[in-house]
């Protein structure tokens, strides 16, 4: 599905924060990429979609080299590729609903979209999907009514409406307390496997990844150091990964 | 742990005088007396124009309001003015502020428009009235140009700003759904700045009304022609009518401004404009319970 040849992104010449990372995502499943802070984890997930442009690499998507695209070709890979965001960057002044249709801007012309003239059909699905993530009832709220649990509930449906062939998902539940980060990881789980969508998670909490994630990608210094099925993840690797060991129990 | 013998000695007063700016407050004083002294302003000179102020007013009351008719053509065309500048200006301002916004745009784009933006900021707009009566000649096609430069300046500034302060966070998610950019626009920067800019608008508005009556002194429409050939021609009672008709255009256009910014400013957006007044929302199948 996703294949990532020799990625290299340097902000700075010289600087590299990632270094030839070569990667593999299957169609099915949910892969966390841990590691510590400043890592490249969130330049990793950003280059997929090309928010942040790769300074070497490939990155096949479906077939296609999404860093060679431009355009109007990146913009119809970027409609098959979610995301859903550390700060869930909902639209505050938008309603929930209008936040929902937004992930249909790819597939619905600007004139239609400024009308607020969208498909019936993306309607239907916009409330179904409401219902999926609990927030039926909410569709006329203001965004910047809800709160972060609700906020990151609306960022996944946002990134579901898509119809995404591959979910990005940068830090979801950084900015939320313990209980509702391991409801929204349920949630982002629940809709990987009802709907078959792959699911690219960078993560900072380790046991919230071992728990959801089917395979854990480890990265350090801009590499990755480690790739396997949360089980192998033992302290040896994690200290591979973070480095020291005074943190780990 | 270090002895207290060793703390600096606490002073008297810890708000310490400084030196410079008293000297700054003498020299103002003194320049203000030279500057008086220069220009002949003297007490008597003031007794002498106190007493001329004093039979200007007394000629001004009562207001003669018997040439009604020249009066309301006059407010009427200031008004269309005002109203035709504010339009024409917004119109124009919306795409060059857009243009001129660097978080959004290329160098290649934002720096001519904010050429244009400081060109037409740089002159007051009589001058710029001026320079349209002597182009389109005399008339209120004139005062419409000239205010329209004037708001074009004056928005087009704002609305930069406002577009320059907004969330990036909240445009690179729409981008991120592969929204072309007229989309992102509508739905990841409008939201963000549209009750800021309903709010330069009204205030442009309320701005234009008073400099449309203003423009007509050299000869681009409006009352202030008329007011200007009432001073020529030492109509003062009428110049009063005037001059009270003007103050009640302009209290009720700070009322309608006041009213309209009410209504958006703070829980509105572009989407909720378009809704209003459209009989039944196809979104709201569903009640909050």
């Amino acid at each position: 599905m996703l294949t990532l040849q020799h990625l290299s992104k340097s902000y700075v010449a010289g600087v590299p924060v990632l270094q030839d990372v070569n990667l593999d995502i299957a169609a099915r499943g949910i892969t966390a990429i841990i590691g510590p802070s400043g890592t490249g984890k969130s330049t990793l997930i950003r280059c997929i979609n090309r928010l942040i442009e790769p300074t070497q690499g490939a990155i096949l998507f479906d077939g296609t080299d999404v860093a060679r695209l431009s355009g109007a070709g990146l913009r119809h890979a970027r409609r098959h590729i979610g995301m859903v965001f550390q700060e869930y960057n909902l639209v505050e002044r938008l309603t929930v609903m209008e936040n929902l249709l937004s992930g249909r801007l790819g597939y619905v012309s600007a004139w239609r979209a400024w009308r607020r003239k969208f498909p019936p059909a993306d309607i239907r699905r916009a409330f179904e999907l409401l219902d999926v993530v609990g927030l039926t009832g909410f569709a006329n709220q203001r965004a910047d009514a809800l709160s972060g649990g609700q906020r990151q509930r609306v960022g996944i449906a946002r990134a579901v409406m898509q119809e995404p062939k591959l979910l990005l998902a940068d830090e979801p539940t950084s900015s939320l307390d313990p209980k509702t980060s391991v409801e929204i990881m349920q949630l982002l789980a629940d809709i990987a496997r009802s709907r078959e969508i792959p699911v690219l998670i960078n993560m900072h909490d380790v046991e919230l990844a071992k728990r959801f994630a089917d395979r854990v990608v480890g990265m350090s210094g801009g590499r990755i150091v480690f790739d396997g099925p949360p089980g192998d993840l033992d302290d040896g690797k994690l200290k591979v990964i973070y480095g020291g060991e005074g943190w780990l129990h | 742990m270090r002895a207290a013998t060793d703390l600096p000695a606490p002073l008297d007063n810890p708000f310490r005088s400084s030196v410079w700016p008293r000297i700054a407050g003498v020299a103002l004083l003194v320049y203000v007396v030279w500057a008086c002294a220069q220009m002949d302003i003297s007490w008597a000179r003031v007794e002498i124009g106190l007493e001329n102020a004093a039979h200007f007013f007394s000629r001004l009351f009562p207001p003669n309001f018997t040439r009604w008719e020249i009066l309301v053509k006059g407010l009427l065309e200031s008004l269309q003015i005002a109203v035709l500048a504010s339009a024409l200006g917004i119109v124009l301002a919306l795409p060059i502020g857009l243009c001129a916004s660097r978080n959004l745009m290329p160098a290649w784009a934002s720096w001519p428009a904010r050429f244009l933006i400081v060109t037409a900021r740089s002159f007051h707009p009589v001058i710029v009235a001026i320079v349209f009566v002597k182009a389109v000649g005399f008339g209120a096609l004139a005062g419409v140009l000239a205010l329209t430069v004037a708001s074009i300046g004056f928005i087009g500034k704002l609305f930069t700003e406002a577009i320059e302060e907004i969330s990036l966070k909240q445009v690179e998610a729409v981008r991120a759904t592969g929204a072309p950019f007229a989309s992102v626009l509508g739905f990841g920067v409008l939201p963000q700045v549209f009750s800021r800019f309903i709010g330069f608008a009204t205030y442009q508005l309320d701005s234009n009304l008073r400099n449309s009556t203003m423009v007509g002194i050299v000869g681009a429409g409006g009352i202030g022609g008329t007011l200007f050939a009432a001073f020529q021609r030492f109509d003062y009672d009428f110049v009063c009518a005037i001059l009270l008709s003007i103050i009640a255009i302009i209290m009720a256009g700070e009322l309608m401004a006041t009213a309209v910014r009410r209504i958006f400013i703070g829980n509105a957006t572009f989407a909720d404009l378009w809704r209003r007044g459209r009989a039944a929302p196809k979104l709201q199948p569903l009640q909050d319970d």
